[in-house]
């Protein structure tokens, strides 16, 4: 049976550009959560942001294309290549439709849109210019890189989120089931502008913390809130038998089982149990064929806010409760703060590094765990044996996703 | 193996389109060749290039939406979630309500809602405010509303509409420009192929008749400069045309698998036959003429009905009214159904009520169905001087009695996007 497997990584976050500074980052606890940069964001009621401080543009995007796009697609941009190359991917000469880019979108082309607006309004329809239909709308950074790479495969963008990440995985799933062998997917955000932090700002859930220390914590008694983060990642998938017969020398992992649901519950409230929440790990477990006591990580979603991390911990515990051993669970993001679309793509690059150095990457100012029965919430870095990696999500308003990922092991693909 | 594939029938529909109120104002709307578009009255478009486009005169609340739910949403959720209320009560379906034996299980039931710009309307004018008419860039948030996350993303409009009727399956919203109406319908019937849900509540929405939206369409000339015949503006295929006519509305379909619709004796408009999307990794805004992507679409989705294209009795085309579309979706359907394209009629809505960017999708897919199930073809209205490049029949100006056993829709967007969609009479699966 062909498997589904992820060949190659972008990565372009507040931790690092390319994939061996972030995870450099996240095993050193190096954190990327700073004092924001570019603008003044004290009216905001928010001091800190993980801003993509090492990205130079320059060094990834034709300045001809730079100026048609926003920093959003610049480090999709740049995602995508680092993904390629990372994987060697070529895309096949004789044929055009054999490489597909399916990623989540967010919140769009932020900045150069708030400069175009505000030159409408100040200026008039005439200062608007020409790239503002194309720049902004939340397909931009998958139609750049289709035509940029020669990609003609059935593309696609969703919107579901935090949850995108994990979801432009599970819908790229039904790209390849349907005959189409590489398809590009993740995503990356740039959110980090004045009208964008504004925005998300009104939904209560942003730390007004001045001090790294006290910002974003995940699971930690003292949680508050989360910090806005930028960037994201992108990787290539591949239909297994594509792969080996190109002579794919990188297999980071299978993806081996993904579940999706919504609380349906309020528009902007969770839902008061984590029922949703934990058949969606379960559908992903029984999509993978595995039991929750296989499970060797969970990389929690860790909203940052005491309701919701209970709620996540609800989920896990349901769904782990019955182990011999409590579910080592760690959150990634505490790291680089909260990417929207990109932060579950780069969770997925994050689980699958782990899978390969056997090393799970602590979380950030985890000082004092909540209680969580069942639930082994991982402080600092620690070496461990990874087989078999569940990375969750949510989406503002109600999304729930959960992804499953295998060590892959080359004598059973053979089989 | 086809017969082992899990078959997705439409059994609701519901549309929110200019010029008409609801699924059986908008069939009676197009039917009669009558146009939608007019000068803009939201805005004084007087400094601008284009000043026509097809409104809605939508009022929600008159609509049944209560004042939190106008309160908290942009223009486009509210009419993804009229369009919503009429598409699932037109199904005859359940959701919710728990108790009776035959009701859908809600962890069975999806949303897929595409919208190609989400809230911008919301957005600009929420700026207006906060920028003081974008004097500062350090915006003010003294003057900004509760609800902003819910503009800058749109999921929101996924999230409502899976509240509203306790669709607690998988839920997202599809964005990929104009062809985000036909993709999120494929979308949702692939979710109903996979078994991943047995209904899923799917359409589009988009509400971009605002300054900036109009502004970013003026600059590059895809819009229209007909402002002094408001009414005839939109000419696809006709060789006056000069670009389309901004439209808004929404259209909602209920999706479903076939044996579930057949268990509670559903009304069936039609069946998803295909569907397939491509990109032509070209230009993001330019189109070859050739049309080979968007004819690769074509035969993908025919291919997965296995219907030859002798057997498309009505091409629901994209026919934005530009140059270029009208041009490259000719050659297309010609590449694609060979020597049957000159015998079949094709006709452009986009005529009468404008090109509503991803909304317009699932307004023709809600058109293309009805259809197929009343043998009854919308014309392309305003089709006067015929354009050597545009040889096809496209039904100019007057609805035509015909029954269709299959017939295809297609859309092309910015991005290089080129989306098609299969829809197929009941009739014709039973034969």
């Amino acid at each position: 049976m062909n498997r589904l497997l992820v060949t190659g990584l972008g990565v372009v976050a507040p931790t690092g550009v390319g994939i061996e500074a972030h995870w450099s980052s996240l095993v050193r606890g190096e954190p990327a959560i700073r004092p924001i940069e570019g603008f003044d964001p004290s009216k905001y009621g928010v001091a800190l942001a993980g801003q993509v401080r090492d990205f130079v543009p320059e060094d990834h995007v034709d300045p001809r294309l730079m100026v048609q796009t926003d920093r959003w697609t610049w480090m999709s941009l740049a995602a995508a290549t680092l993904a390629a190359v990372d994987a060697g991917y070529d895309a096949p000469g004789d044929d055009v439709y054999a490489t597909s880019v399916f990623l989540a979108a967010g919140s769009g082309g932020n900045e150069f849109s708030q400069h175009e607006i505000q030159g409408l309004w100040a200026k008039g329809p005439r200062s608007v210019g020409a790239y503002q239909s194309i720049a902004w709308f939340y397909a931009a950074s998958t139609g750049q890189i289709s035509i940029r790479d020669g990609y003609k495969g059935p593309s696609g963008v969703v919107v579901s989120e935090g949850a995108g990440g994990l979801d432009s995985i599970g819908w790229a799933r039904r790209v390849v089931r349907r005959g189409t062998p590489a398809v590009l997917v993740g995503g990356t955000e740039a959110g980090v502008t004045p009208y964008a932090l504004l925005c998300q700002a009104t939904a209560g859930r942003l730390s007004p913390a001045t001090r790294p220390e006290d910002a974003y914590k995940p699971f930690d008694r003292r949680a508050g809130g989360h910090v806005v983060g930028e960037g994201g990642a992108i990787l290539l998938l591949e239909d297994s038998g594509a792969a080996r017969a190109r002579g794919a020398q990188n297999v980071w992992g299978e993806v081996a089982g993904y579940g999706a649901t919504h609380d349906a519950h309020h528009h902007e409230e969770p839902a008061p149990d984590a029922t949703q929440y934990a058949r969606a790990i379960r559908l992903s477990l029984a999509d993978a064929g595995v039991t929750p006591g296989e499970v060797d990580l969970v990389v929690a979603d860790g909203a940052g806010t005491p309701e919701l991390d209970a709620l996540e911990l609800e989920a896990i515990g349901t769904v782990f409760g019955e182990r011999a051993t409590p579910v080592p669970v760690t959150a990634p993001s505490s790291w680089t703060g909260r990417l929207m679309a990109g932060g579950s793509a780069l969770n997925v690059a994050t689980a699958l590094l782990a899978l390969r150095d056997g090393i799970v990457p602590g979380t950030a100012y985890l000082d004092d765990p909540v209680d969580a029965p069942g639930v082994d919430l991982v402080q600092q870095s620690r070496v461990q044996d990874l087989d078999l990696v569940v990375v969750l999500a949510r989406g503002f308003g109600g999304f729930n996703s959960s992804l499953v990922l295998r060590r892959h092991r080359e004598e059973e693909a053979t089989a | 193996m086809s017969t082992d594939r899990r078959r997705v029938v439409v059994t609701g529909i519901g549309v929110v389109a200019p010029g008409s109120m609801g699924r059986e104002g908008f069939w009676d709307m197009i039917t009669a060749g009558r146009t939608a578009t007019r000068r803009i009255t939201f805005f004084d478009p007087s400094r601008f290039r284009s000043q026509v486009a097809a409104e809605v005169d939508f009022d929600p609340k008159l609509q049944g939406l209560t004042a939190h739910e106008v309160h908290r949403n942009d223009r486009f959720v509210q009419m993804a979630m009229v369009a919503a209320d009429e598409a699932v009560a037109d199904s005859g379906l359940t959701f919710g309500t728990g108790g009776a034996d035959d009701a859908t299980d809600p962890d069975r039931v999806g949303v897929t809602l595409g919208s190609a710009v989400g809230a911008t309307m919301r957005l600009e004018n929420e700026y207006v405010a906060v920028s003081d008419a974008g004097t500062h860039w350090l915006v003010d948030p003294r003057y900004a509303s509760r609800f902003l996350h819910q503009a800058l993303v749109p999921s929101c409009g996924a999230t409502e509409l899976a509240v509203r009727f306790r669709a607690s399956g998988p839920a997202t919203v599809v964005s990929t420009g104009c062809t985000s109406g036909i993709d999120a319908v494929g979308y949702g019937s692939q979710l109903i192929e996979d078994g991943d849900a047995d209904v899923v509540i799917s359409g589009a929405s988009d509400a971009p008749i605002s300054p900036i939206s109009m502004a970013c369409f003026d600059t590059i000339r895809a819009t229209t400069a007909n402002n002094a015949d408001p009414e005839h503006a939109a000419k696809p295929f006709d060789a006056r045309r000069d670009g389309f006519v901004m439209g808004e509305g929404a259209a909602v379909l209920i999706l479903e698998e076939l044996e579930h619709a057949q268990r509670r004796g559903a009304e069936i408009y039609c069946e998803v036959s295909g569907y397939a999307n491509r990109c032509n990794a070209f230009h993001m805004t330019g189109l070859r003429p050739d049309g080979v992507e968007m004819a690769e679409a074509i035969d993908r989705a025919l291919g997965q009905g296995r219907i030859d294209p002798t057997e498309v009795g009505y091409v629901n085309a994209h026919g934005s009214g530009t140059q270029q579309n009208d041009r490259h979706e000719t050659a297309a359907v010609k590449r694609s159904l060979g020597p049957a394209a000159d015998r079949v009629p094709m006709s452009s809505i986009k005529s009468m009520v404008g090109h509503s960017l991803g909304a317009i999708g699932s307004i023709e897919i809600a058109a293309t169905a009805l259809a197929v199930q009343r043998g009854v073809l919308p014309p392309t209205a305003n089709y006067e001087v015929p354009d050597p490049n545009c040889d096809l029949d496209y039904i100019p100006n007057t609805a035509r009695e015909q029954k269709v056993d299959v017939a295809l829709s297609v859309g092309s967007g910015f991005g290089g996007f080129q989306s098609a969609i299969v829809l197929a009479s009941p009739d014709r699966r039973d034969a």
